[in-house]
């Protein structure tokens, strides 16, 4: 038969020869394997010491942008959540009041932005489905938690730190893969 | 009172106390580990004649050995009271009447026993060592000692050929 | 009027020693498991337990509190008294067989000259294979009690293992019996120490040893007791908490112990490799040179527990029939034919050559 790789070995059937029935040679062979992997430098990444690095097309948590002066960029116009396949954004739209032009960019804004994290897959949609660049997917993922409850998101918990009045941990939640870009 | 004989005394109770409960106890798994109670307590005795290979092998033999076996086929049987056969009266009575023989047998083997007291040696003696249990086996007693073992031997052989018949 | 004619202080001196013998054995078997975590997590190339404290050292601790905590169920079928006693029994014959153990020479405390070994039996091999042997009471009660037939399996098969491996065990060391003349571990240890280790005379028998010891130990590649794939957990299936953890411990304590014995019988003991003790223990005062000494059985006891567990993470299990053979038809004949072999040499060695 024609072999595909020309690396197949024929099995060898022969019986075994007296040293060979000892199995003290296999022995020592496979001893000697363990004893050199003993010795070798381990894989093991020690995780909360050491972490390892992500990917740069990691998609992890979501979180929701602001702009330079502060203001939430969303508008709430359901894109994302129409975007999304696994159906766990959920949305509600309201008014900007008078006064408020500090707090939202557009007109309207979303009163209440919630992401099931138990029923998002990460992939991604909802970030490029969005026409004002309000919502990304950060380089953390989503703890552990005791109850479902935990895992849907609210606005305080996407909502990215304001940038005017804690700029470290805005620099800190931009990552390093917004630096780069 | 010596602590030799506070020794001698708790192991004679040890010893006769499970010998009582082997044919007392219902269940036969307890049976046989006060078997090995007695076996434990027996060797006691030994080692207070200063007579440690025999006690040793006493504990090799039969408590490692034989008694497990023992308690292999009894644990394999799984028996109990529900499966215990319905013994026949006459045979209980031809039990009573074979054990009073035997019983009459000892009396009368054990009756000129006390005529050639000599005390038993307690720490001192040196019969029950190796060096001296191996001298007399090999040189005294060589011819019965070997045919004990060709015993052994043909026994073995049998139980080979019994297994073997299917 | 009981007058009892004791040397007071003799018995104290003995129970300090069992008590500081055992108090090591079980530290010496926590610690074995901790390094067995170690050994397996560095052959698998990973660091193994390295939380609980520096190191992981407080592993061992952490384990054994987590047994005490949980919760002790007896099975409702099960017979009581003997569930009990199964793993008491275990434990016990595992702690027993360091009596005979020769862990150093003498010592001189007070002007009192102790010997570092519970009791110098003149029978102390032979009491070593009694113990051993009712070890199996421990495993066959236990698995019996727990009324659960995978269990009485495992039972079954582990007395079956160590009857079967205890015999080609008593053969290896009929040969080496033949060389000593003694069956005293204390002054089998003091041959070795003016001559060569016993090792040198008897490879083979070594070897025999080496591989009984694994069996009776229910170590890999010989744990059919607990193959969990054939017998769920085996014999100790329905214990749990520190009645599970008492049947485990038995496990690393005989470990120890045949550690201990196998550098008794074969490897000098507490002699001091490349050294002349006698003379060493001139210059330096014997207390010193007794603590060198049990330093250096610790030692080689340390690479023989290193081997049981290097072996254990190397070679997988035996099927059971496997195992029966090797213990019949391999072990023994080779058993037999090393103590005739030995006997011949023996023989020749004392009357000449006769031909």
């Amino acid at each position: 038969m024609q072999t595909l790789t020309n690396r197949a070995k024929p099995v060898d059937r022969r019986p075994m020869t007296v040293l060979e029935k000892l199995y003290l040679p296999a022995i020592a062979k496979g001893m000697g394997i363990t004893l050199k992997h003993f010795f070798k430098k381990k894989v093991t990444i020690q995780y909360p010491e050491e972490k390892r690095p992500f990917s740069p097309v990691f998609r992890g948590l979501h979180i929701l942008n602001r702009d330079e002066e502060g203001r939430e960029r969303c508008t709430a116009c359901g894109l994302c959540a129409v975007a999304c396949p696994a159906e766990a954004i959920t949305m509600e739209a309201a008014e900007r009041m008078e006064g408020e032009e500090n707090l939202y960019r557009e007109e309207k804004y979303a009163a209440k932005y919630e992401i099931n994290m138990l029923r998002c897959i990460f992939c991604g949609l909802c970030e490029e489905a969005c026409p004002k660049d309000a919502i990304y997917l950060s380089e953390t993922f989503a703890p552990a938690n005791f109850k479902r409850e935990g895992f849907i998101y609210g606005k305080n918990d996407l909502l990215i730190p304001d940038p005017k009045k804690e700029p470290e941990q805005y620099q800190k939640a931009l990552g390093s893969r917004v630096k780069k870009s | 009172m010596s602590i030799t004989q506070i020794l001698f005394w708790f192991l004679t109770v040890m010893a006769i106390g499970s010998a009582l409960m082997v044919i007392t106890s219902r269940n036969p798994v307890y049976s046989v580990l006060f078997l090995i109670a007695t076996f434990f307590a027996i060797s006691g005795h030994y080692i207070l004649l200063n007579a440690q290979f025999l006690a040793i092998v006493n504990l090799i033999v039969y408590a490692g050995a034989i008694m497990v076996l023992f308690l292999f086929v009894i644990m394999l049987m799984n028996l109990n009271t529900e499966t215990e056969p319905q013994k026949n009266k006459w045979l209980k009575f031809a039990g009573t009447i074979a054990g009073g023989c035997l019983l009459l047998v000892m009396v009368a083997a054990l009756r000129d026993a006390d005529t050639k007291t000599t005390t038993a040696l307690m720490k001192e003696g040196d019969i029950g060592l190796v060096q001296n249990l191996g001298k007399t086996l090999f040189k005294e007693y060589v011819v019965p000692f070997e045919i004990s073992s060709v015993l052994f031997l043909s026994a073995m052989v049998g139980a080979v050929v019994l297994g073997k018949k299917d | 009027m009981i007058n009892l004619a004791i040397d007071l202080a003799f018995i104290l001196e003995k129970l300090v020693l069992i008590a500081v013998i055992i108090v090591i054995s079980l530290l010496v078997a926590l610690y074995t498991t901790f390094g067995e975590r170690k050994v397996a997590g560095y052959i698998q190339d990973r660091y193994g337990p390295n939380r609980a404290g520096p190191g992981g050292i407080f592993q061992p601790f952490a384990d054994g509190i987590k047994l005490f905590m949980k919760e002790d169920v007896i099975p409702s079928s099960s017979n009581r008294f003997l569930f009990i006693l199964g793993p008491g029994i275990a434990m016990t014959m595992a702690m027993l067989t360091s009596a005979v153990i020769p862990w150093g020479n003498e010592i001189t405390i007070a002007g009192r000259t102790i010997s570092l070994q519970i009791a110098d039996i003149n029978i102390g091999i032979l009491y070593v294979f009694g113990v051993v042997s009712m070890g199996v009471y421990g495993i066959m009660i236990g698995g019996w009690a727990s009324n659960n037939k995978f269990s009485l399996l495992a039972a079954l098969r582990g007395a079956s293992q160590m009857i079967s491996y205890e015999l080609a065990m008593g053969l290896s060391i009929i040969a080496l019996l033949m060389l000593t003349g003694s069956l005293s571990l204390k002054t089998i240890v003091d041959q070795q120490s003016t001559g060569w280790w016993n090792f040198f005379y008897q490879p083979l028998g070594f070897l025999i040893f080496l591989i009984c010891a694994f069996a009776e130990c229910n170590r890999t590649p010989f744990d059919l007791p607990e193959a969990e794939s054939e017998l769920n957990q085996g014999y100790h299936q329905e214990y749990s908490s520190m009645k599970l953890g008492f049947y485990l411990f038995a496990e690393y304590v005989n470990m120890f112990i045949s550690s201990a014995l196998m550098s008794t019988l074969y490897f000098g003991g507490y002699d001091i490799p490349f050294v002349n003790d006698a003379s060493m223990g001139q210059s330096i005062g014997t207390n010193w040179l007794a603590v060198l000494q049990a330093v250096s059985l610790f030692a080689k006891v340390g690479f023989f527990l290193f081997f049981f567990m290097w072996v254990r993470w190397t070679i997988p299990r035996f099927r059971y029939d496997q195992l029966m053979k090797l213990g019949w038809k391999g072990l023994i004949p080779l058993a037999l034919f090393n103590m005739v072999i030995t006997g011949l040499i023996v023989l020749i060695k004392e009357n000449g050559w006769p031909f």
